[in-house]
């Protein structure tokens, strides 16, 4: 029985605000269907309380009683979907691709980098190995809460741990200054676009 | 009426009934795991799988509805190896531990396993194991051997309404669990360890005590509570080892509650195994004779109309009749059988009957229950209404008495005399909608009646009645739910006050001299007066074998052969499992024997004569098993007066579910279900 570990929970005023909106999207009766935005509304409420992102047992109870619903179909849906952490995680939950364009490009050191830091601090950081995040062009990548880092090597990880441990959260996207999913280093095809008159192909 | 080819037979089957319910109409057997006629369909097993013609793949036939001409074969090559296929995936994660399970020799994988198992596996990765989940001191997990059918998810949370359990996870880690490792609530958590198709869920209290096959099988009746679950008592040797519910679709269709199938423990504890009698205030071991010696020495000279006799809730018809009449034949006419001071009109039998019948249920479409909390009265009984809540749209329930959690919503309408007198206004919304309701019924619980205005509570339960239109020549809607096994039995015996006879109060406090009780142990025996002569004849030392003067060990309802009564008042006949322990003997001969040593031998020497002179009297007790359905018959309305009835709340039957009689307070199984299932609750509640 893991009650005595288990924290109380109960909707702050933020998630109050937003709880009616969500609830009034589905059809009379069938308020049971915000289940799922209410768990991440309450996995987000305890990031912002506690630095932590998730979902306590006590945040699902609250859930069943307030759209009616026995608790074990919320634990049910809360532990179907790995996107709700039913543990504790880090304050940056690091999720690594180690899918095959990611793996090509060197998700091995990025993960060896994730596992040290996680290793040495459970509480800053937690790891999870994920499939595919859906930025191969920039692979390797690591989701880091709701944001992915691109391009990354070893090195390049460890600095954007030390960063995030500092605090200095660096912007999402690629880390080696990429502009969205175009070529690395600039642009290789249609440098001679311009003038606002397009020609199509490479010269 | 869709007509279908089944392995070359055509035959006409009704609308919207499954590929499988046809298969099995045409006499075919598919295999199954998860499908269960009484639960919702999963199809998650694929056992079931058919052939249809112009279907491409095998069809799982439990989800499949029947259509027009459809050609389905279900022994072709194909499906053979499709379920070859099926049992090869289900087999790859299950362990080989037969031979240590409780399921072996009663397991449907083991079963199918040999239709359509390989005799080795190619399978050679890891297997999965799964952790244990506490499910209370009744259900034992053992969940590696788990094939995810869900079928005990779907009973908790479709047939007894307590939906605890769920499937966790998903794929590979899918963990069927109630995740918060806190026994089971439900009075019916023992018919998944039945449901269950492997040895993941067993029996608790039942584990590694024997195999099927070694245990003698006797048809019986359950006697926790007055449905009459029809039940079938496992015995080896001189021990009864479990119950099981048999299958009736009138009574209990398949389900047992948990205080009939594991307070079996209770028998073999704290049994009164030979007589005893008290002298210089303690009790001693005696023999029968010097018992009856006692006896007849105590009531020689004796008017009959300081002998009473008191029969328990428990008793069996058999025995009641034997000393109601031992005790007309000394004279006597203080006779009771309500230990709880209840008060029935007898004068017409629908008064005091559950006259829509428990299949009628299927019909209600309102309900008003009265001073009763079905879910722990009639456990079995409340998982009807339930259904009928969860099928009929616009089903309404509304309950006057102590608040309680029927699994069904309900309208709560007050506790008491108050809410009932609310009631027969018809103005009253409750009142208008059961009157709008076509055919509204009403339980009326046996603890309504036990209070000083019985006949007020009574005659107001049946002027609502009238004007809700429960009482009409097709449908009777007006029901009193008793809560004791012998309560019936004994009111169609007219175990009751005879002419200038006294009742239960009366006898107390010295009203008798003699005090015969039979069973009875459920009213406070600090009420009889301290002079008075004390027989207690059943089988457990309880509250009145610690009062009483001789004791005469009888047999406990799997010890003897007896005629039960349910709250229908529907007759069944249970059969003896086992032989009463020690110098116990069964209750009608230890009567018959007392007769004689009293020199007023009664007119019977074996069963048989003392049943059909029990069925000349009373027809009722002879209609073994069958139940003619009445309309309301006209007739007279009860006497009492509906307009004096007194706010006082009406009060719960048990203090708590688990124990309520000598067996079950015997039994150490109950005692841990209080233990880890009501406890820990109450203290969760404050």
């Amino acid at each position: 029985m893991n009650d005595m570990t288990e924290p109380a929970f109960s909707f702050d005023d933020t998630s109050e605000a937003l709880i009616p909106a969500i609830i009034a999207k589905y059809p009379e009766g069938k308020q049971a269907s915000a289940v799922m935005p209410l768990l991440d509304l309450a996995q987000r409420q305890m990031a912002r309380q506690t630095g932590h992102a998730w979902v306590p047992r006590a945040a699902m109870d609250a859930i069943a009683r307030r759209l009616s619903m026995p608790s074990m179909r919320v634990y049910e849906v809360a532990t179907f979907y790995t996107m709700y952490h039913t543990k504790p995680v880090g304050r940056y939950h690091l999720q690594v691709c180690t899918t095959t364009p990611c793996w090509l490009r060197g998700s091995d050191e990025v993960m060896e980098a994730c596992r040290k830091a996680a290793e040495a601090d459970g509480e800053t950081f937690s790891i999870e190995e994920v499939e595919c995040l859906g930025c191969c062009v920039n692979a390797p990548v690591v989701q880091v809460n709701d944001d992915v880092y691109e391009d990354l090597d070893g090195p390049r990880t460890e600095d954007l741990l030390d960063r995030l441990r500092a605090g200095d959260v660096p912007p999402p996207g690629s880390m080696i200054g990429r502009q969205n999913s175009a070529p690395e280093g600039g642009p290789t095809t249609l440098f001679n676009v311009g003038g606002g008159k397009q020609e199509g192909g490479a010269e | 009426m869709p007509k279908v080819t089944v392995d070359g037979v055509e035959i006409e089957v009704p609308n919207g009934y499954t590929v499988l319910q046809a298969c099995e109409e045409a006499g075919k057997e598919i295999p199954r795991f998860c499908y269960h006629e009484r639960l919702s369909i999963a199809g998650n097993c694929r056992m079931c799988l058919v052939e249809i013609e112009k279907m491409p793949k095998p069809v799982a036939s439990c989800g499949q509805p029947v259509g027009e001409g459809m050609v389905i074969h279900t022994d072709s090559e194909k499906v053979r190896q499709a379920r070859r296929g099926v049992m090869e995936f289900l087999l790859i994660n299950h362990p080989l531990d037969c031979p240590i399970c409780d399921q072996g020799g009663e397991c449907d994988l083991q079963d199918e396993a040999v239709g359509y198992g390989r005799d080795h596996t190619r399978y050679e990765g890891s297997k999965r194991a799964v952790n244990d989940k506490y499910l209370g001191p009744l259900v034992k997990t053992v969940m590696t051997r788990c094939i995810h059918c869900t079928r005990c998810v779907r009973f908790m949370a479709e047939v007894a309404g307590v939906p605890e359990l769920g499937a966790v996870q998903r794929g590979e880690h899918m963990e069927i669990t109630n995740y918060v490792e806190r026994g089971l609530s439900s009075e019916l958590s023992g018919n998944i360890i039945d449901l269950c198709p492997v040895g993941a869920l067993t029996s608790k209290p039942y584990a590694f005590t024997a195999r099927t096959w070694e245990l003698r099988k006797t048809d019986s009746i359950d006697v926790f509570d007055a449905v009459g679950t029809n039940i079938r008592i496992d015995a080896r040797g001189a021990e009864v080892l479990r119950v099981l519910p048999r299958l009736n679709d009138a009574v209990n269709e398949e389900w047992l509650a948990d205080k009939g199938r594991f307070s079996i423990d209770g028998l073999k504890r704290r049994r009164l195994d030979r007589p005893w009698l008290r002298e210089d205030g303690k009790l001693r071991p005696a023999s029968w004779d010097e018992a009856f010696a006692a006896i007849a020495g105590r009531i020689k000279g004796l008017d009959g109309s300081r002998i009473g006799a008191i029969a328990g809730n428990l008793c069996d018809a058999e025995s009641m009749m034997a000393l109601k009449d031992l005790m007309g034949a000394l004279g006597s006419a203080n006779l009771d059988c309500r230990q709880d001071g209840a008060t029935f009109d007898v004068s017409n039998r629908a008064f005091y009957r559950f006259n829509t019948t428990i299949e009628g249920i299927d019909e209600a479409d309102a309900l008003l229950i009265v001073g009763a909390n079905p879910r722990e009265e009639a456990p079995v009984l409340n998982a009807r209404l339930r259904r009928r809540w969860v099928e009929t749209p616009g089903f309404v329930a509304g309950l006057v008495g102590a608040p309680a959690d029927l699994t069904y919503d309900h309208e709560h309408l007050g506790h008491g005399g108050d809410a009932l007198k609310a009631l027969l206004d018809p103005a009253h919304h409750f009142t208008k909608r059961l009157a709008a309701a076509k055919r509204p019924m009403m339980i009326v619980g046996s603890q309504a009646f036990a209070r000083a205005d019985a006949a007020a509570v009574l005659a107001s339960c049946w002027q609502i009645a009238l004007q809700t239109g429960m009482l009409t020549a097709e449908w009777q809607g007006f029901n009193v739910l008793h809560n004791a096994a012998a309560r019936m039995g004994a009111l169609e015996l007219g175990f009751l006050p005879g002419d200038k006879g006294k009742d239960i109060a009366g006898m107390m406090g010295g009203g008798v001299d003699v005090l015969w009780l039979l069973g009875a142990d459920e009213f406070d025996m600090s009420r009889i007066g301290a002079d008075t002569f004390v027989i207690y004849q059943g089988h457990h030392g309880d509250r009145g074998a610690a009062r009483a003067d001789v004791i005469l060990p009888g047999a406990a309802y799997t010890e003897k052969p007896g005629t039960y009564v349910n709250t229908e008042g529907r007759a069944q006949r249970a059969l003896r499992a086992i032989f009463p322990p020690g110098e116990a003997r069964e209750d009608w001969a230890i009567l018959r024997a007392a007769s004689g040593a009293l020199g007023r031998p009664l007119p019977y020497d074996d069963l048989d004569a003392l049943r059909a002179r029990m069925i000349e009297s009373y027809p009722v007790l002879g209609e073994i098993g069958v139940l003619r359905r009445l309309g309301h018959g006209g007739g007279a309305a009860p006497r009492g007066d509906s307009g004096s009835v007194s706010d006082a709340p009406f009060g719960r039957a048990f203090a708590t579910y688990y124990q309520t009689d000598p067996i079950s307070r015997a039994s150490q199984t109950m005692a841990k279900c209080i233990e880890e299932i009501i406890l820990p609750r109450q203290i969760a509640a404050e």
